[in-house]
């Protein structure tokens, strides 16, 4: 048995694969739904039920997607160029907690240009985070990896000092959090009684300009090529390290966009169990897209409708919510081998 | 005045010592498997993996010792796992590790929900007690701290001189410093890379796990959820730190778990005049510093991260 690389790749395969790849994990999982003496298919029909089956379900998916259409997008743009970025949920963070300093009543604009600038404010401390560890690999040579992963324990444990003393709201009661967002800055809801809210709009604006800008631009061209081959990148003079820069601020902006999406649009004021992970999911959800920044979208949907769904299965059938977890993290592993069968093939000899 | 007169104490030197058994476990797991060339991300959640094995073994009515034997088993699996998407299916070791990670931790999370659904205050085991060595524990300060402790920090002290002469004096210790540097030359010799690189991953991953369960099994007596804490994460910064050596792994933790022990006493000092959460920081900022100490003249495995694949030209 050996594995032959593909000349060519048929697309149904690249659109199929990640699918394929959700089949099997879902598959491997349902020895665990056996596990907890839980009937398999009702299992997957009450998670399905849970995260599509109603118009309230369908809204819960749909809320539920948007930081993690952001923070797909942020690990999607950091991987093309082998940037592992796994600090998305220090970025998620850091730019909840700006949008929260700037957004409770520092300023007052118009909804207009408040919500602009809550953005803006959240993409550049997400952006900031990540320069950090970006200049410690261009000029240090230290592995990002590990420093970003770091980061997030870091800034965790910041925003809990924050939100229990400096930043603490006086009117909580005692609760550790920080003021609410003022009624300028808060993203409108979409639709009638939902959540969610106008964040899908930019989340699905980011992931088509993040695509024209790496299909289409020479910027994008670099950053992939960064990522496909560092030496030949150099030899033709692309700015390896410049390249390299831009793309973990446009990474860690993204990935901060999530983190006021959240407070701004659903939360409205920040708690240290703002994000369960999104930063982490994020890299699921990119794996799944294959690192295509529309795929994301479509992975993000699914992932969410997976999380969603546990949590109602959970609450019918008494199996652990934790299976969304062991689901995604099956789901990253099987996309890597279904990926690899769409650039290599099986010889059997 | 204070501090250094802190130093001092056999309090302190316990506490050092306690924090440092499961850093080093951790940390010759991951440099036994980044010396054969792959770096495991998995530790995190192989780390928790090995905390709830061990743990539930020793709750559902198992022996002591077998729960790490267990603990260590189930590590090892995780790590074969591993090495079936890195080595032998050269996958990207940082995504692969990462999945590990996701899919361990929360399993772990997932078993431990469904095998005590009801508990709300974490159930309690008896953990392993400390054992003095006699005469040796006598010897003030130093003595009393390193040869009071529970018999898991004596096998993860005794595991550094015992990993040391397996990687440098033993031919399998060659093959597989080797398969990490040069996998073309083990495969000159005879040696498959894939199979040296597999029983690395396993044996280090195996590791992992222990140090996972000397947390619940040792310096705790129960399971908490996030117990690890990015512990995982400070061993990968840790190896990097000691340059891929025992000695200098072992020297690394201690210092590393000293200035912890440490910050726990400052802290009470301190009152409220720095907040908790800054002392907490420390470990990462100083794992993040440690890195940046090493990092220009880091001699990585050459191999590191680098698939091999019979017959492939390089």
């Amino acid at each position: 048995m050996q594995l032959e690389v593909r000349t060519n790749t048929p697309f149904w395969l690249v659109l199929f694969a990640p699918l394929f790849a959700m089949i099997v994990a879902l598959s491997l999982c349902s020895v665990l739904i056996i596990w907890a003496d839980a009937p398999v298919f009702t299992a997957y029909g009450a998670l399905l039920n849970g995260g599509l089956g109603s118009r309230f379900a369908i809204m819960e998916t749909l809320s539920r997607s948007i930081p993690l259409i952001f923070t797909g997008l942020a690990v999607a743009v950091a991987f093309r160029s082998k940037f592992y970025n796994i600090g998305c949920e220090g970025q998620l963070y850091c730019g909840a907690l700006a949008a929260v300093y700037i957004g409770s009543g520092m300023i007052t604009l118009p909804p207009i240009a408040m919500i602009p600038l809550l953005m803006l404010c959240g993409v550049i401390a997400g952006g900031l985070l990540l320069i950090v560890p970006v200049l410690l690999k261009t000029h240090l040579k230290v592995d990002e990896v590990v420093t970003t992963l770091l980061l997030n324990f870091i800034v965790l444990l910041m925003v809990s000092y924050l939100i229990e003393g400096p930043m603490k709201d006086p009117a909580s009661l005692g609760w550790p959090q920080t003021a609410s967002i003022i009624d300028e800055g808060v993203f409108p809801p979409l639709f009638e009684k939902s959540r969610v809210h106008l964040g899908l709009i930019f989340a699905l604006i980011a992931a088509v300009i993040t695509w024209i800008v790496m299909r289409f631009t020479t910027f994008g061209y670099a950053s992939r090529a960064v990522g496909l081959n560092l030496q030949a990148s150099n030899f033709f003079g692309i700015p390896v390290n410049m390249t390299i820069i831009k793309v973990s601020l446009i990474s860690g902006g993204l990935a901060g966009l999530a983190g006021v999406s959240e407070v701004a649009g659903l939360k409205g004021y920040l708690t240290l169990d703002l994000s369960p992970g999104f930063g982490y999911t994020g890299i699921v959800v990119a794996m799944l897209a294959q690192l295509n920044p529309i795929g994301v979208v479509i992975s993000a949907f699914f992932i969410s409708v997976v999380y969603v769904g546990a949590d109602s299965m959970s609450r019918v059938l008494n199996i652990p919510a934790y299976l969304a977890d062991v689901i995604v993290g099956v789901s990253v592993l099987c996309v890597l081998v279904s990926v690899m069968f769409t650039q290599y093939r099986l010889r059997f000899k | 005045m204070e501090i250094l007169e802190l130093l001092l104490t056999t309090g302190f030197w316990a506490a050092t010592i306690r924090i440092v058994s499961p850093l080093i476990l951790a940390t010759l797991g991951e440099l036994i498997c980044e010396r054969a060339g792959v770096l495991n991300l998995g530790i995190e959640g192989i780390m928790t993996m090995g905390a709830m094995c061990g743990w539930m073994w020793v709750y559902q009515g198992g022996d002591l010792w077998t729960g790490v034997l267990f603990a260590f088993f189930i590590g090892a699996v995780f790590g074969f796992i591993h090495s079936c998407f890195t080595v032998y299916a050269g996958l990207s070791q940082h995504v692969t590790g990462i999945g590990i990670t996701l899919f361990a931790a929360s399993l772990s999370y997932y078993a431990y929900r469904l095998l005590l659904p009801s508990a709300t205050t974490p159930p309690k085991i008896v953990p392993f007690e400390n054992y003095a060595i006699p005469f040796l524990a006598e010897i003030p300060v130093f003595g009393e701290a390193l040869f009071n402790q529970t018999p898991l920090t004596y096998f993860a002290l005794l595991l550094v001189p015992i990993v040391w002469y397996v990687l440098y004096r033993t031919p399998a210790g060659l093959a597989v410093r080797m398969a990490g540097e040069c996998p073309v030359a083990v495969e000159a010799q005879g040696i498959n890379v894939l199979r040296v690189r597999t029983f690395a991953v396993m044996i280090g991953s195996g590791f992992m796990a222990v140090g996972g369960a000397f947390l619940t099994m040792s310096a705790f007596d129960a399971f908490y959820f996030g117990m690890i804490n990015g512990r995982g994460w400070i061993a990968v910064a840790l190896v990097i730190f000691a340059s891929w050596k025992p000695g200098k792994a072992l020297f690394g933790a201690f210092i590393f778990a000293g200035l912890e022990a440490l910050q726990v006493r400052v802290q009470q000092f301190s009152g409220d005049v720095i907040p908790y959460q800054f002392f907490l920081m420390l470990p990462y900022i100083m794992s993040i510093v440690a890195m940046i100490i090493v990092a220009r003249k880091a001699r990585y495995p050459r191999a590191l991260l680098v698939p091999f694949r019979k017959g492939e030209r390089i």
